[in-house]
């Protein structure tokens, strides 16, 4: 399944892109995320249990269980800070 | 003319104007408007500018849901949000926010929605930049959580 994800703000900046095409058999955001921390270093340390951060799929927020689909775009990025 | 829009936008704003759009309905007695300013100090001193990123897209579905949320609890005649992005200097608008009701409790009552809602769920994100030159991302405030919870 491939999915689109987007990331912002400290995150784009910590993980030195603003998105990317990933190829995976996450089911779910959760496992999504465990992929992702897999990567080590930044990954780990920012999407680490208990930092904050937000996950939207196809620009909705969600919540760390939301399964996934084929397409899906996937944001991640830290609590906002707009007005 | 759209009764309730949202715009993103790099540009300045003439809130006279947004103003004035919405102050021709014979049904409306009340027009209430905020502007939100890059100020010279937020989670550091010496604020000289700020960054603003935000989700293309996303943003605009949330400022809309937001507004029907506000619809919902109050009779509103029009509502107007505009949310600049980019680089602000110190002193610019950053936000401007017009509700357009028969009366002034709703008009007033709705803009602080509107705002609170505004801060805790649009994905914007504010970077200050510092006279010195340095740069960091500000963060989320649990004072702008806990001003939605008046709401519920």
């Amino acid at each position: 399944m491939k999915l689109n994800i987007l990331y912002f703000a400290r995150l784009k900046d910590s993980f030195g892109m603003g998105s990317e095409q990933l190829e995976t058999d996450a089911a779910s955001v959760d496992e999504l995320l465990t992929e992702l921390r897999q990567r080590g270093d930044n990954w780990s340390c920012e999407l680490a249990a208990g930092k904050a951060f937000r996950v939207a799929r196809n620009q909705e927020l969600v919540r760390l269980d939301a399964a996934l689909g084929d397409g899906d775009e996937i944001a991640i990025f830290p609590p906002v800070t707009g007005g | 003319m759209q009764a309730f829009t949202v715009r993103v936008q790099q540009e300045r704003f003439d809130s006279g104007v947004e103003i004035d759009r919405l102050s021709h309905n014979p049904a409306c007695g009340a027009v209430v408007s905020f502007n939100g300013l890059v100020r010279d100090y937020g989670d550091r001193q010496d604020v000289a500018a700020l960054q603003l990123e935000h989700y293309p897209g996303m943003t605009e579905k949330a400022l809309h849901t937001i507004i029907e949320q506000a619809r919902q609890r109050w009779q509103l005649q029009a509502a107007t949000i505009i949310h600049r992005v980019g680089h602000l200097p110190l002193g610019e608008a950053i936000v401007l926010v017009v509700t357009a009701s028969s009366h002034r409790k709703d008009a007033f009552a709705a803009a602080e929605f509107l705002m609170d809602f505004l801060k805790t769920e649009a994905p914007f994100w504010k970077k200050e930049i510092l006279r010195d030159g340095s740069a960091h991302w500000v963060e989320a405030k649990a004072s702008d959580q806990h001003a939605i919870g008046r709401w519920q």
